[in-house]
């Protein structure tokens, strides 16, 4: 017996993401300069002691699964448990894609009753931060809570772009309003789901039965919990902690890395970050080059200048071009006399000698990748 | 089966990195920002599709056991043959054998039950990133007992002191192996030779109580046997001294040797880290430098090669020097032509300097 299960949700197109999410599902898409972004949720299992997990993949999974593979760089490559690929099947009695992510757990239960856990934590991965799940599953069992709900503390004029849950003193939750007009709250949801399994157990097998859900922890089961006045309690989380659902957002992230805090690290010991290494050799700085205020991964030659900037493994800014508060996915060549600012490079892009992109600061940053190149370019033509 | 297996036999190979060989044996001193000499052959080895390696190696194996491992970041983690380190275990007290002969008698299990019938033996100071393959096929083409990798030295340099010299006639047959300075045709260390053959000379050699198989099992059997020299001509080096490897790590920072060496694919394999990207803070100066991921960069670094994990404060100046492994250098620091091996710390406002001939060496974990 399992004293706690992760179940980690890995299917999501994120489509606000446009063309970051055209060939890969959002939790595989690329961050931090080595990183994806399931790398956070995975090591936060990791460093908090959760050796069994389920990753419920659906939306174009094939990079998301050679990413995870056998679970090696997480430690998660167990004999007992480890990480476990759940993709959507057939059986006799039929199949279908998960619906939502309620029928994502509820069709994995033979999963999760294979392992006879006490608890079972459900997450997404696609959201960035560090945490130690411990922490929640303490206060859960402290309260003897049915379930406990990880909350941030947002400011007030942005509360109404949440899941807010409105709370006791003592942080027992007695409502949920998805995205209020006028919050009485300013505690969002994280998505992330410390379960008693016994009672979701019950919650799933109801919600399966019932044609009118739509299968969702927001919009159904949580809901029904409250209405049975089950106990749902808050943990408030004090940390970084973002959910880069739009390019905005993500381009954001990123450059939050370049001024780390005690909150988000990619350096702390105690909460290490982990990933697969690309065994690329050391990056090269050139004579020519200048790096400043960035992150830069192996495999990088830089003869150009780069500021403000993050590049993955094996890019290569040729002289006299100018990077600038750019991030640029791995394998990117920037050809000669380019300047780049506020732009998103996607993997293998070749950007043409002399090439001149630049994005105003109130815009949303640009995503790159060969259509859109090629769409650029013909513009600057026609201009 | 026409196979080749590897052997890395690290038993007569010179220790003259002084400072960087307190601690480990020469195959394990770090080289070019996150490898060591050892993954030059292992990677070439695996690269040429050999499946099986043996290491023989006798003192201060800790590190290289620490770095090779279970062998799996050479994909050598294998049901099947895979990487074997035989460090000296023996207890036979009928065994007269002496030198790496103690090695080849004691492990004779590992040659009998590979499946190979050929043994590719290389040491690791000899480091390139070559394809054996071709020079396997040469070996059976021209129906060879041994085939001997060599390469033609454009200059004579000082690490060439200690390298054997090859003549050979016009059809590569090897008539002669020497220390004559004006051959340029330089022995690598590397040769290949079929399994039974490399037995029963191993045999002789124990029977006449030899101490090293090459010098007398080869060398001394020149005139006995059909040695072809097989002639690599890509980028090299051999590493042998301290001068040398500052010297050779120092040839990096030149674009087109760094690519020749590490950038030919297949790659260069080693033990992977996980270390976050390096990063650089606005006041990083670097220029014509090499790092590696887990860098914190905030000053001047030139002509440098700073290896994982390195740490350089505010105003800090590395110039022409080697920093290994999670070293940190504190504000106001000046180095220059200077190697400090893995975890050294510097603390603040000091000057040291080196020559190019005599970098200034650190041991490691000193405090300075």
């Amino acid at each position: 017996m399992k004293e706690c299960v992760g179940m980690l949700l890995a299917g999501g197109e994120g489509k606000r993401l446009g063309n970051l999410t055209k060939e890969v599902a959002k939790p595989a898409v690329h961050f931090g300069g080595k990183y994806r972004i399931i790398d956070f949720t995975l090591s936060n299992c990791t460093n908090s002691g959760i050796h069994t997990l389920g990753v419920m993949t659906q939306y174009s999974p094939l990079e998301l699964n050679k990413h995870i593979g056998n679970g090696k760089p997480w430690d998660l490559n167990r004999q007992d448990g480890g990480v476990t690929i759940l993709s959507p099947y057939t059986a006799q009695s039929g199949g279908s894609w998960y619906s939502g992510t309620a029928d994502a757990i509820y069709q994995n239960i033979h999963f999760i009753d294979l392992h006879d856990p006490e608890y079972v934590l459900v997450i997404s991965g696609d959201h960035i931060y560090q945490m130690d799940y411990n922490e929640l599953l303490d206060k859960h069992k402290r309260v003897n809570a049915d379930v406990t709900i990880s909350v941030i503390t947002v400011p007030w004029e942005e509360a109404s772009r949440f899941g807010i849950l409105n709370t006791t003193e003592d942080l027992r939750i007695y409502e949920f309003d998805e995205k209020p007009k006028e919050p009485k709250s300013n505690l969002a949801s994280m998505g992330i789901y410390m379960f008693t399994w016994k009672t979701l157990k019950t919650y799933l097998l109801d919600d399966a039965n019932n044609k009118y859900s739509s299968h969702d922890f927001g919009k159904d089961i949580i809901p029904a919990m409250l209405a049975d006045q089950r106990k749902l309690y808050a943990y408030q989380f004090k940390g970084y902690w973002k959910d880069v659902g739009t390019v905005q957002s993500y381009w954001e992230a990123n450059m939050d890395l370049l001024d780390e805090d005690w909150s988000l690290s990619l350096s702390n010991k105690n909460r290490r970050l982990y990933s697969n290494d690309s065994d690329f050799p050391p990056q090269y700085i050139a004579e020519s080059g200048v790096v400043k205020h960035s992150l830069i991964n192996s495999g990088c030659w830089i003869f150009g200048t780069v500021e403000n900037s993050v590049l993955f493994q094996h890019v290569v800014i040729e002289e006299g071009s100018y990077v600038h508060q750019s991030i640029i996915h791995p394998g990117v060549i920037v050809g000669k006399n380019s300047t780049l600012e506020r732009v998103i490079v996607m993997e293998n892009v070749e950007i043409p000698e002399g090439t001149y992109i630049r994005i105003e600061n109130d815009k949303e940053p640009l995503v790159i990748d060969e259509g859109k190149l090629i769409e650029v370019i013909q513009q600057k033509k026609e201009a | 089966m026409n196979t080749m297996m590897g052997l890395i036999n690290l038993e007569h190979e010179h220790q003259f990195f002084h400072e960087l060989t307190y601690f480990r044996n020469g195959a394990s001193v770090p080289f070019g920002g996150r490898y060591r000499l050892i993954d030059f052959t292992l990677s070439n080895m695996v690269n040429s599709n050999i499946e099986e390696v043996a290491v023989f190696t006798r003192n201060k194996y800790r590190a290289l056991m620490d770095h090779l491992g279970t062998g799996e970041n050479w994909e050598l983690d294998r049901r099947n043959g895979g990487l074997f380190i035989l460090p000296p275990d023996w207890n036979d007290p009928s065994d007269i054998s002496r030198g790496d002969l103690q090695f080849f008698h004691n492990n004779r299990d590992y040659f009998h039950r590979g499946k190979s019938s050929y043994v590719l033996v290389s040491g690791s100071q000899f480091i390139a990133n070559m394809d054996y393959k071709d020079a396997f096929s040469y070996h059976l083409e021209r129906n060879a007992d041994v085939t001997f990798i060599s390469t033609k030295a454009e200059t004579e340099l000082p690490e060439h002191e200690r390298v054997l010299r090859i003549e050979a006639d016009d059809l590569g047959w090897v008539k002669n192996i020497t220390n004559d300075r004006s051959n340029p045709l330089l022995f690598t260390g590397v040769y290949i030779i079929h399994k039974d053959l490399l037995m029963s000379l191993i045999d002789k050699c124990i029977a006449h109580h030899q101490d090293n198989f090459f010098e007398y099992g080869i060398k001394e059997n020149i005139s006995n046997l059909n040695i072809q020299s097989y002639e690599y001509k890509g980028y090299s080096a051999f590493i042998n001294s301290i001068e040398s490897y500052y010297r050779h790590n120092m040839n990096l920072l030149n674009e087109n040797n760094y690519k020749a060496l590490f950038y030919k694919k297949p790659f260069v394999r080693t033990k992977v880290g996980n270390n976050p990207p390096a990063t650089y803070s606005d006041r990083a100066n670097v220029k014509r430098s090499l790092l590696a991921n887990g860098c914190v960069i905030d000053g001047n670094v030139e002509g440098s090669i700073l290896f994982r994990g390195v740490k350089i404060k505010e105003g800090a100046t590395i110039k022409n020097s080697i920093i290994m492994q999670r070293c940190t250098i504190e504000p106001g620091v000046y180095l220059e032509n200077v190697i400090l091996d893995k975890d050294v710390y510097v603390k603040a406002n000091q000057r040291f300097i080196g020559s190019k001939d005599k970098p200034y060496v650190v041991a490691k974990r000193k405090e300075m």
